[in-house]
């Protein structure tokens, strides 16, 4: 009896020291440094103004970027990833099995996902959420004037649930033209059998590419649900999650001071603000903490430019897709992107 | 005493199907077959003018991007503009021939067994074939042939697909073959393990062994090993197949009877050579059909190869239907995965008809000596 008790002393106090020690160590930025390479799951090449590939194969949009954000914070170099595509029902497991070090991949961030498997969301790079696609003809331009509309939405989702809330919630009526699938929405809108599609902002922008004359298409900025997209690493190596959320941090924090990627070189040898200088690594040891070099912001704004250069390239006006910012804009203009301060 | 005399092989029966049959015995038939035959003229005519000015007249053949497309006919462009891609992956142009060679390879070794009979043929494709799974890695991978190394993440395309089924089945034949004779063996330890080994393999689904190969088993390996994951992948896809080509040898085995076995026995052949060149031969040549129907399967199976990350033909289609520059051409994407997809299996199919026939051909003239 007082050997085991002793044994499970033992074992309490070894897994007391155990445990901190793996929350500190970073296996994964060392394996990242050791390959060289980030191992960055993204979508199978078919998730618009996220993850595509060109012509060239080169994989193109705002999460491939996001990627390439994170290399270069890391390694000092953006082409330093290796894209591994997954179908999005292997993602979490291949995360977990260590086959790549981090998702870009348009996972919603969820509590149940959250609780329930041994990851981590590092933060949220897109507040993305259901809205409505509808005619230009139509005249609509909020989503408070579609009381009396028939809405085309996808059957048994929880697009068809929240447009339900939704409606109940403000006390509109709305006739549902449920389908099985996107395309048959789509069909249904360009034949005017509904006067709008519902499903979310970031997949209403390529469907509405799809349509035959999508300039005569609009999407209503008024977004109905939450659905946060971030990237995902596992939960076992703090240190990493801690780069990858800097990474994101650092997207925003140039926005703010205006930091672009035509002038980040020049503001890091020429700026004469603490904050900056600190950002920039100019001053203190900030990347040195994270386990990367001090410069790793300006490499990745190098790389990817500050969050709106990039929004805009991938997703927003400079892009095919052309969805507007929506609450994907600073705080200070009213939107959801905040970072930390550096200090 | 008399020999008893084996009854020779009949030549398979040639079909007499067809339209032109069809036509010709049209006076002669029933009038329900006049019925379908007329059903079957206005279907064409009413479908046929509006898919030729889509497919043909109003198609566009080049241009830039979606926009430069006429909207009222297929995008061709959309295709021609990503050809490469789709028949080499992700490979650099400049190395773009030697994915054409591992490509090209089992295409050409199949022609040359529907082309014209000459000595020493059949041979000649064996053997192509066997090389293949070396060879064509080595052509692909190019690094220990002194070429500059493309690694696994950029191949892709058309010739994934040809890659990973070619090579799938090279390996499987002979793994196949072994399991075959071993769950017929009398030995009951080998049987029993050959046995458990196809029964697993065949039961599960080749998803859930290609999801297991990749994801699972580096759990299993230590830390920081790294294995391509084609490799994993051709490992399970193999195992898989050679399940399937173990039951297929073991019909044909089956369907020998044991006088032939016993004769060989008699005649002084131990065990291997009685199989090698009695049962083996024999068995093979009885389910041709059925080895042809595992390729064909195992063909359209390949595209399985995206749940490890890996794009083959199907899929980069579908990854680039989703290219912002050319959204909403999905139709013409498929169009074209499922024309390729066809010729393939005909070519197989084809060359599967010709086996046969060059067999009959052979037992006739057996049979007549």
């Amino acid at each position: 009896m007082r050997l085991n008790r002793t044994k499970i002393a033992l074992l309490a106090a070894g897994s007391a020291l155990l445990l901190p020690a793996a929350a500190v160590a970073g296996p994964t930025l060392d394996a990242i440094k050791g390959r060289a390479e980030l191992n960055c799951g993204v979508s199978t090449g078919t998730s618009i103004g996220k993850s595509t590939l060109d012509d060239q194969g080169n994989w193109t949009g705002f999460e491939a970027d996001f990627c390439r954000a994170v290399a270069a914070a890391i390694l000092g170099d953006g082409a330093k990833v290796n894209f591994v595509p997954l179908e999005f029902k292997n993602a979490f497991t291949s995360l977990q099995s260590g086959s790549v070090d981090m998702l870009a991949r348009s996972a919603t961030w969820t509590m149940s996902r959250d609780t329930e498997f041994a990851l981590e969301w590092a933060g949220i790079y897109i507040y993305d959420g259901q809205g409505f696609l509808v005619s230009k003809a139509s005249g609509i331009t909020s989503a408070k004037e579609l009381a009396g509309a028939s809405i085309c939405v996808t059957s048994g989702t929880t697009t068809e649930l929240n447009l339900a809330d939704y409606f109940r919630t403000n006390r509109m009526d709305y006739t549902p033209i449920t389908v099985s699938s996107p395309d048959q929405s789509i069909a249904n809108l360009e034949s005017a059998r509904c006067d709008a599609y519902t499903n979310e902002v970031g997949g209403l922008a390529s469907y509405r590419l799809g349509l035959s004359d999508p300039d005569s298409y609009t999407i209503l900025a008024d977004v109905i649900s939450k659905e946060p997209l971030g990237p995902v690493v596992r939960e076992d190596d703090q240190q990493f999650e801690d780069v990858v959320e800097w990474t994101r941090h650092a997207l925003i924090i140039a926005e703010e001071f205006g930091v672009t990627q035509a002038n980040v070189a020049e503001m890091a040898a020429t700026t004469e603000k603490p904050e900056l200088r600190r950002f920039l690594g100019a001053e203190g040891e900030f990347g040195t903490k994270l386990g990367i070099p001090n410069d790793w912001a300006v490499k990745t704004i190098q790389t990817t430019g500050n969050y709106g250069e990039l929004f805009e390239r991938t997703l927003g006006s400079n892009s095919k897709a052309n969805i507007a910012r929506g609450v994907n804009t600073l705080w200070s203009q009213g939107g959801l992107l905040y970072a930390p301060p550096v200090r | 005493m008399t020999l008893s005399t084996i009854p020779p092989r009949l030549p398979p029966e040639v079909s007499r199907t067809g339209i032109s049959s069809g036509l010709r015995g049209m006076a002669a038939e029933s009038p329900v077959s006049l019925i379908l035959w007329f059903a079957l003229a206005l279907g064409a005519a009413w479908i046929l003018p509006d898919l030729i000015s889509w497919t043909l007249l109003d198609a566009t053949w080049v241009a830039e991007d979606r926009s430069g497309c006429d909207p009222s006919g297929a995008c061709w462009a959309f295709i021609v503009n990503r050809l490469p891609q789709f028949g080499f992956g992700f490979f650099p142009p400049q190395e773009r021939w030697r994915a054409a060679v591992a490509l090209i390879w089992p295409v050409a070794a199949l022609a040359i067994a529907l082309g014209p009979a000459f000595r020493g043929r059949s041979g000649l494709v064996a053997g192509a074939l066997a090389a293949y799974p070396v060879g064509a890695t080595l052509v692909l991978w190019g690094e220990p042939l002194g070429l500059r190394g493309v690694g696994t993440a950029q191949w892709g395309g058309m010739t994934m697909t040809v890659y990973v089924g070619t090579v799938a089945f090279v390996l499987a034949f002979p793994v196949g073959l072994v399991l075959a004779l071993g769950r017929r063996s009398s030995l009951p330890a080998l049987r029993v393990l050959s046995t458990v080994f196809i029964e697993v393999w065949r039961g599960l689904p080749l998803i859930a062994v290609l999801f297991i190969s990749v994801v699972m088993v580096p759990f299993l390996l230590p830390p920081g090993t790294e294995l391509p994951r084609l490799a994993l992948a051709l490992v399970g896809i193999t195992l898989y197949t050679s399940s399937y080509l173990a039951e297929v040898f073991r019909g044909g085995l089956q369907s020998l009877g044991k006088g032939q076995a016993e004769a060989a026995a008699a005649l002084g052949f131990t065990y291997w050579t009685a199989q090698g060149y009695i049962l083996i031969p024999q068995a093979i040549r009885a389910v041709i059909p059925g080895i042809l129907n595992t390729v064909v399967a195992l063909f359209k199976d390949t595209t399985y190869v995206l749940v490890v990350g890996l794009f083959d033909f199907l899929n980069i289609v579908n990854a680039a239907v989703a290219d912002p520059h050319w959204l909403g051409l999905a139709t013409e994407g498929y169009i074209f995965v499922g024309i390729v997809y066809w010729c393939f299996c005909f070519l197989l199919s084809r060359v599967s008809a010709r086996i046969e026939w060059d067999m009959a051909r052979g037992a006739a003239r057996e049979a007549r000596t």
